[in-house]
């Protein structure tokens, strides 16, 4: 019995790594296609984001800021969406942005799909892409004296005073609240420290999952009034507005993963003091 | 009828896969893939800047006729600073692209720290000076560990005494907090990562293949 759990361990401790990526795709790819809706439950940070945008006043004017690319698309995306439903679904007006120059075709997107085509609304009449801006926290800086300066023409290259959802729009006292969609640098770090920090304007953020330690402790100091961290805090909030997209169908095959890793780790652990630990491969 | 949906739908699955071949282990067409990518971001990158940050921010004011000159002249200033960049090219010359590079530094270093100072120090240390008693005792704990945690942790980063007897262990406890903090973090990574493989298997199996119900 002990020869055969010494040879089993020592089978583990050389497992050829792709064995673990073979029972990792397995474990994406069975819960993706039998969906077994695992139930999870709305955390504060989710809940704060939701009840923000809830207690918005109709025509209310908010700066949705979607700072990222492809590379973080599975996570972000459609966060981006959902919050679109939620803004859309209240009738505020929606001022779009992007600090990340791959962000803007992204942002275009989902502002068709959902405005134009979910609930259809008008292009410069309740919502506008501003497009990209190089320049990063300087940008920030200098919307918070003049928008239209800083934008001085949309995505489309509209002159940006003329369209009839920036009537109004100076700055950020103009504005109801920001939302930023972060998957980086810049991003929310930047939006709080020289945004909210600043104009001490309602701030909420979603953000990639690997960010959102960073970003906790300023929705505890009331820095950020709402945080949606990484695909869980998409599903989450995707729950609350009600809709069921890759954020929700992704959380079965995030669960079964993340078994699969922490078993892996777990039984990884045991055959490495079976066989002796640091102390004997050292020896060895 | 093949449509440009269906050909950009094929190109990105193909390539996809060509990255996923990496895992079973190195190959030329996981390298073709890569280089492609790498080409692709640059030359994305460069065209867009050019279209979006050159010309409209810098080269069609300077020769727009309809703008006074007195405005037109400051924008010389960037122009000459965004050409001293590329005199790192040339040996002889290339110490004057620091001018450019310290213009930016200095910009972005003063704009920092303004938002580090305000946003970060003083807003997250008030943060951090809470009741310990309060009339909910689960409020109460989490404040106390909140507060037991900052200090440890950062008694564990005093390094000016040596880290024995009470204060050791002191530091010890910082440490254990530290790493809870690394474990959770490496967590939401290992989400992060997760999540972007399902959102390729998910476009694989759904948008590529069309077998997801």
């Amino acid at each position: 019995m002990k020869v055969t759990l010494i040879k089993i361990f020592k089978a583990l401790d050389t497992l050829d790594r792709r064995i673990i990526f073979v029972f990792i795709a397995l474990a994406v790819i069975i819960p993706l296609e039998f969906p077994v809706n695992f139930d999870f439950s709305v955390t504060a940070p989710v809940r704060g984001f939701y009840d923000t945008i809830d207690s918005l006043p109709s025509g209310s004017k908010v700066l949705v800021s979607c700072d990222y690319d492809p590379g973080s698309m599975p996570e972000l995306y459609p966060m981006n969406l959902s919050v679109l439903q939620q803004l859309f679904k209240k009738n505020v007006k929606v001022i779009c942005m992007q600090l990340w120059p791959a962000g803007s075709p992204i942002a275009e997107r989902a502002l068709n799909q959902v405005g134009i085509e979910e609930y259809h609304k008008k292009y410069g009449e309740d919502f506008v892409n501003l497009g990209f801006k190089e320049g990063r926290e300087v940008v920030m800086v200098s919307m918070g004296n003049n928008i239209p300066q800083t934008f001085p023409r949309d995505y489309h290259g509209n002159k940006v005073e003329e369209i009839p959802v920036m009537h109004g729009v100076t700055n950020f006292k103009d504005l109801a609240m920001i939302i930023n969609i972060s998957g980086g640098m810049p991003g929310t770090k930047e939006w709080v420290l020289q945004v909210q920090s600043r104009f001490h304007i309602r701030l909420a953020s979603g953000c990639t999952a690997v960010s959102a330690p960073e970003f906790y402790p300023y929705f505890q100091s009331g820095q950020l009034v709402g945080l949606l961290g990484g695909m869980k805090g998409a599903a989450e909030y995707e729950k609350l507005v009600g809709v069921q997209g890759l954020g929700r169908r992704g959380m079965d095959a995030q669960s079964v993963s993340h078994l699969v890793v922490f078993l892996f780790i777990i039984v990884g652990n045991i055959a490495y003091f079976a066989l002796g630990g640091k102390k004997k491969r050292l020896n060895v | 009828m093949i449509s440009t949906e269906l050909i950009g739908i094929w190109v990105s699955a193909v390539l996809t896969l060509l990255i996923f071949s990496f895992l079973y282990k190195d190959n030329p067409f996981y390298k073709f893939a890569e280089h492609l990518f790498v080409g692709i971001s640059a030359g994305y990158g460069v065209a867009l800047e050019y279209h979006n940050v050159f010309l409209p921010n810098l080269w069609r004011p300077l020769n727009d006729v309809s703008i006074p000159l007195a405005n037109r002249l400051p924008l010389l200033l960037p122009f000459v600073f965004g050409l001293l960049l590329f005199t790192r090219f040339f040996e002889k010359i290339s110490w004057l692209s620091r001018w450019s590079l310290a213009l930016i530094i200095g910009i972005f270093a003063g704009i920092a720290i303004i938002g580090y100072g305000s946003g970060d120090l003083v807003l997250q240390i008030h943060a951090n000076l809470l009741p310990i008693w309060t009339d909910k005792w689960l409020t109460s704990f989490n404040n106390l560990l909140l507060t037991v945690g900052l200090i440890t942790s950062l008694i564990y980063f005093f390094f000016s005494k040596e880290h024995k007897g009470a204060f050791g262990a002191t530091a010890r406890v910082g440490i254990w907090f530290l790493m809870i903090s690394f474990g959770a973090s490496f967590g939401y990574t290992v989400m992060s990562r997760m999540s972007l493989l399902i959102g390729r298997v998910y476009f694989l199996l759904g948008e590529w293949l069309g077998i997801l119900k």
